[in-house]
């Protein structure tokens, strides 16, 4: 499988996704029920 | 008097922060991609030779600035934002990305690209090793750049906006 950090368009696709992924885990795992 | 240098440190922080993701905004999408074309015409010496090293002296010096104000704006609240505590989560998820690029910046970024530009010595083999490595902390370092800032940007100002 390619390196996504080979290409920019991938770099920042994958930046994108993470952003989305931390967001989640922040909203669901950190700051739930606060 | 706390708020006077809160504003210092925020501005510090902005200010060194531009340079610091401008410069690698400008690696990543600008000479690197520049680099292959120079290469095939002959003309990469000059990017190496005179634009490289500047661009790495600022790049690396405003990346620790930038770390720095920052810490010291977070202040008493550094360790709340580094434990993830649910009030300085967002900030701190900035907080930790941004101490992961500082890394990425002396520990593979750096030395590598000593080699790659003959400031230290390196054997052909080593040097395209060193080339590997820092592309990729490099393009890493990007892909970091983009959650970083959202964090960074929304952590502690926008929390009832987007919920953290």
């Amino acid at each position: 499988m390619k390196n996504p950090l080979d290409s920019i368009l991938g770099t920042i696709v994958s930046g994108v996704v993470l952003t989305l992924i931390l967001y989640l885990f922040l909203k669901n795992f950190i700051v739930a029920g606060v | 008097m706390d708020f006077m240098l809160d504003g210092l440190f925020r501005w510090l922080h902005f200010l060194a922060g531009i340079t610091w993701i401008g410069l690698l905004y400008y690696f990543n999408f600008v000479q690197v991609p520049a680099m292959k074309e120079a290469t095939a015409d002959g003309t990469a010496a000059g990017i190496s030779r005179h634009v490289a090293p500047r661009a790495l002296l600022w790049f690396r010096w405003s990346a620790l600035v930038t770390w720095l104000a920052g810490a010291a704006l977070l202040g008493g609240n550094f360790m709340h934002a580094f434990r993830l505590e649910p009030a300085y989560a967002g900030v701190g998820v900035g907080a930790w990305l941004g101490t992961i690029m500082l890394f990425n910046v002396w520990v593979l970024i750096w030395p590598n690209q000593k080699k790659i530009l003959g400031l230290v010595a390196a054997s052909e083999e080593a040097k395209n090793k060193a080339r590997r490595v820092a592309f990729l902390a490099s393009r890493t370092n990007t892909m970091l750049s983009i959650p970083m800032l959202f964090f960074m940007a929304n952590g502690l100002t926008h929390k009832a906006a987007v919920g953290l």
